[in-house]
């Protein structure tokens, strides 16, 4: 397989540059939203979870919210917090929504856990202008001392369920996502791996030293409409 | 034991100590509450080119309307129900029929909202239908009432809400045809609805569906004594046919797991079976109380035009094809609802909903609810959908300052 051209996006401190006292708890690609998202910016939230996020964005952003949830349990919290979510998921529920139809769409820890990763993020693309996506990096080196030393498949704290029980079923590495975002013409605006504790790392390093350490990698992404920047390079 | 369909004595006693007399026969006692007028000024104007007048809307209401006339919830009923969702049924004697949803603290707050409930145009619970007189004639209008649509139904009850002084909804909320009147309202008078629950419904009836109901009509046609319509004025009615149109229609709205944990196999009043044609089985005696009790309340040919305008509700053909154009730019916010053993309006008929109000951006909310209870869920005891519903309806009055 080839390597991708290894370019070490600028450092991301969108979290590292929010203020932590009054958010405390908050998890730090949710913070990375919050710095993206404009007063009463469109949001797409898929996997909203109980709605955390999207409330969190419309008390302090004013935004116009959506979510996606699969479990009913996470619906009917949103629903409580009049939130207007869907029950459904990735895979089924994205084909309908118009090109553009948000200003930013979100995408957390789920993307590992979609039967069809790519036709996933090329909805995420085309219905989102920009797109924040999270998910836990199979490169990470206690995923691969877990399979090298132990033979076993890993379970760390991002990925806890056991090879036969989990939802996981397209795991990745960072580098294996930055491939799929050449190949559907994903600009990468910007990107940062977080540590096991969840807090972004501070240096630009080369992809291969995030692939490594980084638990986790968050990427903002925006569809590549013709211009040069970020255009998939040719090897 | 005879096999017929004719009411069983006892019925009847207990029908004749209360003093309730059959349906139709009651509408001229005034106790299908309110009654809303419309004269020859006034005509409905149906989808079937007729303009209706004069005509009627039995309703009934629960609450109080507040000073700004901002929190008036519509409810609409299904196929078969009537006005009266939280009042003492005149026929039957039975509580109200949503009296698990709308009440004192409920999620639908008879002490917050101003609730009104009308009986559909086409129906025979008050409002104007095939048994009621046609002033040209001077008997019933049997067939010669024209077809009724969904948006006949909704328009009929704009006209209500116009006679009552009701600019828009705080909430549009029903379940199976009350769901489609629903999303009709939302399609035809966007700016007059804040929030709209369709629950356990489509946005077209689908062909397995218009199947059911053209057996059920055939049922009815096929008893000679509904005399082509004229049983009204033949002194008779179709009790069997509409009794065994009512007896499929029910087996619909339950569910195989549903069935089998009430009845199984078990036999009424013993255990073997009679080998005869008698109800052997307790799901055919259920089955046989339920057409039973059902010809006791409703007309026959209402029923023929009610599943008629059902069957006719495809909201996408009315916009092109193309259901997100029902409901572009709409400001309405939806809560979709649907049951997983509901094989009438299975999940996947909400999902087509949800899927084009996302299309249209409208803020939709969509729930699936676990239950065995098949498509009636909706008017069960379902502590899931209150939740859900309590939630929507809790959010939704909030945003609007209520």
């Amino acid at each position: 397989m080839k390597s991708h051209r290894v370019v070490a996006p600028a450092p991301w401190d969108a979290a590292a540059s929010l203020p932590r006292g009054d958010l405390g708890g908050a998890r730090v690609d949710h913070l990375v939203v919050l710095g993206l998202v404009a007063p009463g910016a469109r949001v797409l939230d898929i996997g909203c979870g109980d709605g955390t996020l999207l409330a969190l964005l419309r008390d302090r952003r004013g935004i116009d919210g959506r979510g996606i949830e699969l479990s009913r349990e996470g619906v009917n919290a949103c629903l409580a917090r009049g939130l207007p979510v869907i029950q459904g998921d990735a895979d089924t529920d994205l084909a309908n929504y118009p090109d553009d139809a948000f200003d930013v769409v979100v995408l957390s820890q789920t993307i590992q856990a979609t039967r069809n990763p790519r036709i996933v993020l090329e909805h995420l693309l085309r219905i989102g202008r920009q797109v924040v996506i999270s998910f836990p990096n199979f490169g990470h080196w206690r995923v691969r001392a877990e399979l090298a030393f132990r033979g076993r498949m890993p379970v760390t704290a991002l990925m806890p369920e056991e090879w036969y029980e989990t939802q996981n079923i397209h795991h990745c590495t960072i580098r294996d996502f930055v491939g799929l975002c050449r190949t559907v013409g994903a600009r990468i605006e910007k990107a940062t791996a977080l540590d096991a504790r969840g807090r972004p790392m501070r240096f630009s390093m080369p992809w291969w030293v995030w692939n490594l350490i980084g638990a986790q990698g968050v990427f903002l992404l925006k569809l590549d409409k013709g211009d040069t920047l970020g255009a998939p390079t040719q090897p | 034991m005879t096999m017929s369909l004719d009411p069983p004595t006892q019925t009847r006693a207990e029908a004749a100590d209360m003093g309730v007399p059959p349906a139709i026969e009651t509408k001229a006692q005034g106790t299908q509450g309110h009654l809303a007028q419309f004269g020859l000024d006034e005509p409905l104007a149906m989808d079937a080119g007729v303009a209706l007048a004069p005509f009627q809307i039995a309703y009934q209401t629960a609450g109080t309307l507040n000073a700004d006339r901002s929190n008036a919830v519509l409810i609409c009923h299904a196929l078969t129900g009537d006005q009266h969702f939280a009042h003492t049924h005149p026929v039957t004697g039975k509580r109200g029929w949503w009296e698990t949803l709308v009440g004192p603290g409920k999620p639908i707050d008879t002490d917050r909202y101003f609730v009104v409930c009308s009986n559909v145009v086409g129906s025979c619970m008050g409002s104007t239908g095939p048994a009621s007189i046609e002033p040209a004639t001077g008997r019933a209008y049997g067939l010669d009432f024209p077809l009724v649509t969904i948006r006949d139904m909704v328009r009929a009850q704009a006209m209500l809400l116009d006679r009552l002084g009701i600019g828009d909804l705080f909430l549009c909320i029903g379940g199976s045809m009350g769901g489609m009147q629903v999303l009709q309202w939302a399609a035809l008078y966007p700016e007059r609805v804040f929030a709209a629950m369709p629950i356990a419904t489509g946005a077209r009836h689908s062909a397995q569906n218009i199947a059911f109901h053209e057996v059920g009509r055939q049922a009815i046609m096929a008893d000679p004594a509904w005399a082509e319509g004229r049983y009204l004025e033949a002194g008779t009615r179709p009790a069997k046919g509409l009794g065994v149109a009512r007896m499929g229609a029910h087996i619909t709205y339950l569910s195989e797991p549903a069935l089998h944990r009430k009845f199984g196999r078990r036999f009424q009043g013993g255990s073997a079976p009679t080998f005869s044609f008698n109800a052997d089985f307790q799901i055919e005696s259920y089955l046989r109380h339920q057409g039973l009790s059902f010809v006791e309340r409703f007309d026959a040919n209402a029923y023929l035009y009610l599943t008629r305008a059902m069957d006719y509700f495809d909201l996408a053909a009315d916009h092109g094809g193309v259901l997100a154009n029902a409901f572009r730019g709409t400001k309405t916010r939806f809560c979709v609802m649907s049951f997983t053993s509901d094989w009438l309006f299975p999940t996947a008929d909400s999902r087509a909903i949800v899927h084009a109000l996302n299309a249209a951006s409208a803020a939709v909310a969509f729930v699936e609810v676990e239950s065995d209870k098949g498509h009636d869920a909706f008017l069960l005891d379902e502590p899931v959908m209150f939740g859900a519903a309590r939630g929507f309806i809790d959010a939704a009055a909030r945003a609007r300052g209520l």
